[in-house]
């Protein structure tokens, strides 16, 4: 399946959210997920089923003003 | 103490976390402005969560209460799914709302600013809009329901300090009830001051503080500066006067001719 993960394309076997963000090496409770804009749960990760195509933001906290 | 959406807080002080010299001045400058608020974005991690984590740990050491922002967003849609994600990483429904409308001025896109303000506080967030110093679009934002507002006084990182008193004045005087927050465009503690002695609730502020050649200094002053501003409001100010006004007794005087 082919993803566009943070701008970036991928070829990835994943096919839950969950599974994207451990094949990619992803940790930790501080990390916001987006796919296709809109906002997935931490805890509706495991059960988000990726499609073909998709377009994921992964976001950690970072300086701001 | 400063009551702010049923929360108390020991400063008047808000502060950004953004372009200081190392993470360790960070800690230290906001310490000594005493802020008890600090502003943070959400941005893409490239690390695998290691980039984040470091921030992330940093900042809850410092046992203050946290402010996500939706810097840099263009579009309702980026700003109010920016906002969800803040929310399921923060554990907070606090959100400084910035929808940007000019690449140049980082002026806020007040027409998008209350529509996705709308969508927030419906969805349950306490939304602080930055916005422009516009009464009618402060009207429109506390209908959408926001109970704080945060105009500027010039525009991000400029450090021109409040261009356009009359209108700070006027918001002050229409808005007595709202708590006003003075965000961007702040350059010196004096500033800071300026804007308080107007009895503006509280400032949020940047920049000035994390370019400075001392940050820690700066951070210290700003606190002083917006303390003093705030106590010189309470103590009410005295009015200019077209002429002098003599402060010493005429009344016995001296008379040697």
């Amino acid at each position: 399946m082919k993803l566009l993960v943070n701008g970036e394309a991928h070829e990835v076997a994943a096919t839950t959210l969950a599974e994207l963000l451990a094949a990619l090496d992803y940790e930790g409770d501080w990390l916001a997920t987006a796919v296709n804009s809109d906002l997935v749960h931490k805890a509706n990760r495991a059960e988000f089923r990726l499609s073909d195509g998709d377009r994921i933001e992964v976001l950690s906290p970072m300086q701001g003003g | 103490m400063f009551e702010l959406l049923g929360t108390t807080l020991p400063s008047r002080l808000l502060l950004g976390t953004a372009q200081y010299p190392s993470p360790a001045i960070l800690a230290d400058a906001v310490k000594a402005s005493g802020t008890s608020v600090v502003t943070v974005s959400l941005r893409r991690e490239m690390a695998g969560g290691r980039a984040g984590e470091k921030f992330w740990s940093l900042i809850r050491s410092l046992g203050v209460r946290i402010l996500p922002n939706t810097a840099g967003c263009h579009s309702v849609k980026e700003a109010v799914t920016t906002a969800k994600m803040a929310r399921d990483v923060f554990g907070t429904s606090w959100i400084k709302l910035e929808v940007i409308g000019n690449h140049d001025t980082l002026q806020p896109d007040v027409f998008g600013l209350v529509e996705a303000a709308r969508i927030l506080c419906e969805d349950g967030f306490s939304v602080f809009p930055y916005t422009t110093d516009d009464l009618v679009v402060a009207e429109r934002l506390l209908e959408a329901g926001c109970r704080v507002l945060m105009p500027w006084c010039a525009p991000i990182g400029s450090a021109l300090g409040p261009v356009n008193m009359t209108a700070l004045r006027s918001m002050r005087g229409h808005f007595p009830d709202v708590p006003l927050i003075v965000d961007a465009g702040l350059g010196r503690p004096s500033h800071a001051a300026t804007v308080m002695e107007l009895g503006f609730d509280a400032v949020l502020l940047n920049t000035a503080v994390a370019r400075a050649a001392d940050p820690v200094g700066m951070a210290r002053a700003f606190g002083k500066a917006v303390d003093a501003g705030r106590e010189a409001f309470s103590s009410g100010l005295l009015e200019p006067r077209e002429v002098a006004v003599p402060s010493t007794p005429i009344f016995g005087r001296a008379v040697f001719s």
